[in-house]
């Protein structure tokens, strides 16, 4: 869909060179090709694959790091997980910071879309401005939004003050903290998901539309009945996109909250490197690691179960 | 379809009607206001006098602008060594990254090798394994390797190519066979085919495939901020968190002056190459 496959095209007129049926010295370019493969597949080997057996070992163990070597200690990671209230604590609000940030990012990224599509002067440069957030450090755009949030002298502040509402506590109250996380991410990754939709729009057929209007359909019913479904494709790769990017969020956490106070927005990315990096708990890091992995494991396979199944139909 | 049918099409007006055009520019400009709003209350903080940040009501516009924070910036934190450090994580770990993505796809399209497919689906499938999920293992195996607080141990982890893999081979297999056949015939390694025909054919794609990869380093967070452990090692968003942790809440100017320093580049480079970073990312989406 982009310009990007079509900048070569075949010429008709270009001379037919007969193609070489079975090039000599096949070992030759079996060596060549796996001196081109063997850097990238030894860095995905070892930083990629391996961790997952890695985690599946030390899952089973009980270690600080320091001590020479893990103590195995069975599936005794997993059942205190299970049972323990403080993990059930960060699968909820997992679980309600993903679900926020999903349906957020989806409603307000359509919605978002559906006017810049739109003939209005200046659309392009809002399409713009709202997708530049999602190359920004998130790092740097926690940061900024603390600012944002202050409860002295915050842009949040400055703008509710006259209209005599006082500012939420979005940093430091339990209530408002994941709310405050909430918010960043979508200022984030709102402008992504319009552009996306807005891509889907605009390759649409007209002609549906097009029929849609012949028969007296108003832009409401065209909308839920036409334009919606023909998007499904694209709302389906969205959901399963920011369900995985969500869960694995961490920048803005480590620096608007820490996973605070107390757990409120402690999610299953913050407890991973929390028990990794300040706990040293190796074992109970690499238990959360490997339920984080089966967990988005179960989201992509239902992705490439209705894929295929749409395919096939 | 050329039957005229002007009298069976519905009274509706095509054209929407003007209070809600009017609404539709408000609307506009209120999104506008919530994407620069946050932004230039950064860059004004950035450049304002301290006594016009602890102001209430806010100075909306800073009466006069000054570069005091950033030198304050620099003052509290070795700013100018995160910005080398970045600068070379995001330099030598995007040119390894697509260099791997390159070379692999070029193998996988161009050169015989037994089970090749089968070899391509293990390549592919790393993109199912979280980032996340390696930390603590990779921390481990860097250890191990001896890496911990060193370039090597910040760049090579993140070099190992999936994404950038498969968006240069589906480019390259859209390539005509004919012009790298003749190259061949002419005599040309595969090595000399890939630079001279093959990259200088993908260029757009390559760009895409570049920035894309330029802008992750550099806002890489979780990773830099596990491998290094002292303050000439972090990288620019790292570095941030230490500024704000050690100025406590107290200075908003000096830290927003260090927040444009990590936004700017990547606000710049979107901005200049914002076609490209666009066009690969919905290519990904709406293709796949």
């Amino acid at each position: 869909m982009t310009a990007v496959g079509e900048s070569i095209r075949t010429r008709p007129d270009a001379p037919v060179r007969p193609v070489p049926s079975a090039r000599p010295r096949p070992l030759r370019e079996y060596g060549l090709f796996a001196l081109m493969v063997a850097p990238n597949l030894i860095v995905i080997a070892v930083f990629a694959y391996w961790p997952i057996v890695y985690n599946a070992y030390l899952s089973l163990t009980d270690w600080n790091m320091i001590a020479v070597r893990p103590t195995f200690v069975g599936l005794a990671n997993y059942a205190r997980a299970l049972t323990d209230p403080a993990f059930h604590q960060t699968l909820w609000v997992t679980v309600a910071f993903t679900g926020l940030v999903v349906a957020g990012s989806l409603v307000i990224g359509l919605a978002l879309a559906v006017l810049l599509n739109q003939p209005l002067a200046g659309r392009g440069i809002v399409r713009t401005l709202s997708f530049a957030p999602h190359v920004l450090s998130g790092a740097a755009v926690a940061t900024l939004w603390l600012f944002i949030f202050d409860p002295g002298y915050g842009l949040v502040r400055a703008l509710l003050d006259p209209l005599g509402i006082t500012s939420p506590d979005f940093v430091n109250s339990s209530d408002g903290a994941l709310f405050g996380l909430v918010i960043v991410y979508l200022w984030k990754n709102v402008g992504f998901a319009a552009l996306i939709y807005l891509t889907g729009m605009q390759s649409l057929p007209r002609e549906l539309d097009e029929a849609a209007v012949l028969d007296g359909a108003g832009s409401w019913t065209r909308f839920r009945r036409v334009t919606l479904p023909q998007l499904r494709p694209i709302t389906f790769f969205l959901l399963i996109t920011t369900v995985i990017g969500t869960f694995q969020a961490f920048d803005v956490i480590a620096v608007m909250t820490g996973g605070g106070p107390g757990d409120a927005t402690t999610t299953l990315s913050w407890a991973i490197y929390s028990e990794g990096f300040e706990a040293f708990d190796a074992g109970r890091a690499a238990t959360l690691s490997i339920i984080m992995f089966v967990l988005l494991l179960i989201v992509t396979a239902v992705q490439a179960r209705i894929m295929e199944r749409r395919m096939h139909v | 379809m050329a039957v005229p049918m002007s009298e069976t099409i519905p009274a509706r007006p095509q054209r929407t009607a003007r209070p809600a055009r009017a609404v539709q520019y408000v609307l506009l400009l209120g999104i506008a206001a919530v994407f620069i709003g946050p932004l230039y209350w950064l860059l004004t903080t950035a450049l304002k006098a301290p006594d016009e940040i602890y102001q209430f009501p806010p100075a909306w516009w800073p009466s006069r602008l000054t570069w005091e924070n950033f030198g304050l910036a620099w003052d509290a934190a070795p700013f100018g060594r995160f910005f080398l450090n970045s600068t070379i994580a995001t330099v030598a770990g995007t040119a390894l990254k697509v260099a791997n993505a390159v070379l692999t796809a070029y193998a996988f399209v161009y050169l015989r090798f037994p089970f090749k497919n089968a070899l391509f689906l293990v390549i592919l499938g790393a993109m199912m394994v979280p980032g996340h999920v390696t930390l603590l293992p990779n921390y481990l195996t860097v250890a191990t390797l001896g890496w911990i607080n060193t370039y090597a141990g910040l760049i090579i982890p993140g070099i190992g190519s999936a994404f950038a893999t498969f968006l240069m081979r589906q480019h390259f297999r859209t390539l005509p066979r004919e012009v790298t056949d003749a190259a061949s015939v002419d005599g040309a390694g595969h090595l000399r085919t890939l630079w001279q025909v093959v990259l200088p054919m993908s260029r757009p794609m390559l760009v895409t495939v570049v920035v894309i990869t330029a802008v992750e380093e550099w806002n890489n967070f979780v990773w830099p901020l596990i491998v290094t452990n002292t303050a000439e090692m972090r990288t620019l968003p790292v570095g941030l968190l230490i500024l704000k942790d050690q100025e406590g809440l107290s200075n908003w100017g000096t830290i927003m002056a260090g927040t444009l320093v990590v936004l700017a580049p990547m606000l710049v480079i979107f901005f200049v190459a914002q076609r490209w970073i666009v066009g690969g990312i919905t290519a990904g989406a709406v293709k796949g």
